[in-house]
Formats: C-alpha cells, structure tokens, sequence
C-alpha cells in the first residue's frame, strides 16, 4: 500500500479543503487514503491509450438553454439559509482582499 | 543592454444577455441585495446549470472576429478556490479546452502595424459582490453571481503602453460592432489585468512579472502599464531587487504599490465539472455565426476611405461607433454625396449626440433629413449658416428641413438685382469702410459683406454679395 504522508493529509485538509482535523482523523486517513491511492494504481495498471477523458457518463453534447430570464427566489428565501444575514446581505466573517 | 518590455493583457467582458450564464436570473446590473439569485447561482445542493446559449454564441462571435480556431469540442472546468464571492467554493469556467483559441489582431500604432496573438476568448461566470464593512465583517450580494464572463487572453506580445491602449480601444470597439458587450471600463463591464516584465533581448533573461489590478479605465491601463515599465527599467539601472507580484495601480497617486507577493502558483484545482456535458460547435453553427457577423470597424475604415474617399481621420471618426457608420452611410446614400454627408455627421450630428449626452439611435432627424439639408445647401437654397440654422430648427421641432425653409423664409437670397439693392445701401451706410478699401486695405471689405449679412440675417448669399460689391467698388 503506498505510503500518504502526515504533510500532504494536512496541505489537503488545511491548505484546499479549509478542515481541522485531530491527530486521530489525520492518522485515519492516512490509512484510508493509502487504500484509495492502492485501488486507483491497480486501475492504472489498464492501458488507456486509446479512451477519451471521461468528465461525463451521459453520451450528450450542447444541451443548452435560451436566453430568457425567468424567476428568482426572494430575497427572504435567499437568504433563509445563511447562517448570519444583515439588511438583504449574506454576512461572512472578514475577508481580505484578494 | 537593451531590456524589452513584454506586456500580456488578461480582458475580462461581460457579455450582454438578458440572463445569467447557467440559470434563468436576470443579468441586468443593480437591483437590492440576493433579488437576482436562484439555487443555482448560490450554489444550493441539488441545483444543476444549464448553459446560455447566447453566451456561447457571443464568444464565438468574438473569437471569430478575432481570428481564433473554434474548439471541436471543449468542456468547462471547475475552478476551486475558497473566498465567498461565488457560493459554491468554485466558479465554472474553461481551463484546458477553451471554446476560441489561437486568434491575432492586426492594429495600427501611429502609424506602425503591430501583430498580436490571442491566446484564447474562453467563458466562465462573473462572482458576486463583497463589501467589507467596517466592523470587521464582509458582506455578499449574490446579483452579480453567475453573470457570464468573458476572458480574452492574449500572448505577452506588447511592447509598449501605446500598443495596450491601442488594443483596448479596439477591443472595445469590435465588442460593440459585433454586439457581445457595451464594454464600458467604468462601469466594470470590461475589466483589464496586465501582466509586465522585461526581457533583455541578448540573453533572453527576464525580469519576474507584476500583474497590476484596479484600473478602471483604458487611460489607467495605459498610465499604469507605462508606469510599470518605467519602474522596471529604473530597478535594473539600480540594481534594486525585482519580484514576482501583484500591483495595485493607484489612481491618486498614479502609481503601481505592492500588494501581494506571488511565490507559489495558485493551486486551483482544476477538473472538467461533471455537471455540465461537453459542448460540440457544429461546423453549421459556426458558418451561421460568422456571416452574422458584421463588417468589423478596421475593414470599414479602409471601405470608407476607399469607396467614398474620405480622408483616414474622417473615416475613424465615423467608424467608432457602428451606429453612427450606419447612419452616415445612410445620409451618403440619400444624399450621394459622401464628402457632404461625412462633414454634416461628423460635425453637427455629433455635437448634438454630445451635447444631448444621447446616441444616435435617439437622433432627432432622419437620415433623409439630412440629405434633404445637402440638397438644399449644395442648390444655393440655403448658405452654410442658415443650413445649421434649419438643421438646429429641425432638431427641436420635428419639422423637415424644405417646410422649415418655406415656413420661416429662410431661403437665401440669389436674386442678383435684391443684392445690388442691399449692396448699395450697404456702400452708402459704410463710407469709411469703402474709403479704406479703395486705399487698398482689403479687410474692410468684411465690414461691408458683414453689414449686408446682418441685415439680411444671414440669408444673403455671401459669394454673390462679394462678387457684386468688387465690382461696384472698383467700377466707381
């Protein structure tokens, strides 16, 4: 089984998926990685050469729509979910500027 | 050493449609806070865009005005970033497999061709808006979200600010010719992000690039871009140290100030998003788009200055806007005369568009109005000033130019033996004038033609007026 490493379990969580995780979670899923990292060199293992890039199972292209506006939520149901909302804003914690 | 600057443009263009990129919400701009959103563009679970067709068809448009290749097939691409401006943590967009790519645009930069290539026209969505409140806190409106974007990328091939403010101009220009975009700066409907380096053309050592954010106008590009270069230039000469970095341009100060340090490529986290089934241009879509494209502002240029032998300024004048080439071509036809007609569009319609503040689809006359004017001035009806007078008149009132001239006697007056009346009461009221001219003094002749003008109120036909009074003034 290939070997995932504590630092790129933590680059993944903190630095692209924004998550905390405890020394156990971190031990978990260096195993549980591991065993998906083992699963995907075993499909590796099939000579590809000749298939297209599958991003899609549905044999469909263009599927399209016209350019004519229909109905929005209200501004209530919009923000119904937002955990923190002011005067018809969604409210986040403080963002710097990119 | 000879450094050379190497300035690529990212151009971000928001396209015209009525709605947003991958839901039904209205894309027009404004409206209170999260009116304009779905669950689609705030990204609720479950949702599933559909692309604009209209979207892709204005890129296509674009990419073909541009000479770009069309993709045979591309797909788009998730891109992953947390920063709460798009809901769902990413925004769609086109990474590998752009729709247009490979494109060049030919521009005249005082007077020198200069060739660059387009790396790409691709789509994504616009993001929503964050305001940053004082307390600490941001807030989001989500109107914005989902709009569809345009980016227009093209190879690092400009070397000087001129060459960008050049580009930009005619970008936008083409935009509104072909109808994807108003491409107004100001109101952020195009948006414009250089990148700047140097590259010394004996070693092909390169200064690291500073891409330079917040210009809002395609003068700020051009300041910025040439400030930029400038400042380079100046930290080689002094050895200071040079790094890889964003710029803001400060419009106050008018001058690029570090924002951030750039040491690691973003890590996006690109892949094809699954939501989404590729898409597969016909060659027949793409042949209908093309013919639908109309005649782009540089070969209209050279067709005004060949076919109807206007000089090369006349004929930018008249090609920046597509509805102003149309309507002049409309006088000219009416008229058949172009010289004429370019002077009364370039002149009189355009100081009214300004000075109304309107375009010229809410000009007041038509075209055959107009034409009518020529008629009447190149018949000797009219003089040159009372023509502007009718034409003023009819602006207001609505009135055709032939019924003004009947109804307020403004024709102008021919009749030689009328002027020889008004020519010697003029002589007898201006005996000092017609002293000094008989001198030799050849300007008090204007006193004189002045006299009969006034009191004609500008109807006397000023080339008989001059003729007459000579030849009475010499033959006494």
């Amino acid at each position: 089984m290939p070997e995932i490493k504590r630092e790129e379990v933590l680059h993944v969580a903190n630095n692209l998926a924004r998550l905390e995780l405890s020394d156990d979670e971190v031990e978990r899923l260096q195993y549980e990685l591991g065993r998906i990292m083992e699963y995907f060199l075993e499909l590796q293992k099939i000579d590809t050469r000749d298939v297209d890039i599958t991003s899609h199972v549905l044999p469909m292209t263009n599927v399209l729509r016209d350019d004519q506006p229909g109905e929005c939520l209200s501004q209530e149901d919009a923000l119904s979910n937002a955990p923190d909302k002011i005067e018809g804003f969604f409210r986040v914690p403080r963002i710097l500027e990119e | 050493m000879s450094w050379q600057p190497c300035v690529g443009l990212e151009v971000h263009v928001q396209l015209s449609t009525d709605s947003k990129m991958f839901c039904a919400c209205p894309a027009e701009f404004g409206g209170e806070p999260n009116t304009r959103c779905c669950p689609v563009c705030l990204g609720l679970p479950g949702s599933l865009p559909v692309p604009n067709q209209e979207a892709i068809e204005h890129v296509l448009r674009t990419g073909l005005a541009l000479n770009c290749q069309v993709a045979e097939r591309c797909r788009f691409a998730r891109k992953n970033y947390l920063y709460p401006d798009l809901a769902k943590n990413y925004q769609i967009s086109q990474y590998d497999e752009p729709l247009t790519q490979d494109g060049y645009i030919d521009l005249d930069v005082n007077g020198q061709p200069v060739h660059i290539r387009i790396r790409r026209a691709h789509l994504e969505e616009d993001t929503g808006k964050n305001i940053h409140l004082l307390d600490g806190c941001s807030v989001v409106d989500y109107n914005r979200s989902g709009v569809p974007l345009m980016e227009v990328v093209t190879e690092p091939d400009f070397t000087s600010a001129d060459e960008v403010r050049v580009y930009l101009t005619e970008l936008r220009r083409i935009l509104r010719y072909i109808g994807v975009s108003d491409a107004d700066m100001e109101k952020g409907q195009m948006r414009c992000e250089p990148t700047v380096n140097l590259r010394n053309l004996q070693t092909d050592e390169a200064t690291p690039k500073t891409e330079i954010k917040n210009l809002n106008s395609i003068r700020s590009v051009y300041e910025a871009v040439r400030y930029e270069i400038a400042r380079q230039l100046r930290a080689l000469e002094t050895d200071e140290p040079l790094v890889q970095e964003t710029r803001r341009w400060d419009e106050t100060a008018r001058q690029t100030v570090s924002m951030r340090r750039k040491e690691t490529a973003d890590d996006y986290m690109y892949f094809p998003d699954p939501d989404l089934v590729p898409l597969e241009p016909s060659s027949d879509w793409v042949a209908d788009i093309r013919a639908s494209i109309a005649e782009l502002p540089t070969a209209r240029r050279r067709r005004f200055v060949e076919e109807y032998g206007l000089p090369e300024y006349d004929a930018s004048v008249l090609t920046e806007e597509k509805a102003v080439a149309d309507y002049f071509e409309a006088v000219a036809a009416a008229s058949g005369d172009p010289k004429a007609a370019s002077n009364w569009v370039m002149t009189e319609v355009l100081r009214y568009l300004n000075e109304e503040g309107v375009t010229v689809d809410r000009f007041p006359l038509s075209p055959e109005c107009v034409a009518e004017l020529i008629a009447l001035t190149a018949d000797g009806t009219l003089s040159a000033t009372i023509a502007r007078e009718v034409f003023a008149r009819a602006c207001r009132d609505g009135r055709s130019p032939r019924q003004i001239v009947e109804q307020d006697g403004l024709a102008q007056i021919s009749d030689t033996s009328e002027l020889a009346k008004l020519v010697d009461e003029a002589i007898a009221a201006n005996p000092k004038a017609v002293e000094d001219f008989r001198a030799g003094k050849e300007k008090a002749l204007g006193a004189i033609v002045g006299h009969i003008m006034r009191t004609t109120k500008g109807q006397a036909n000023p080339q008989l007026v001059n003729d007459l009074l000579r030849q009475k003034l010499s033959a006494s």
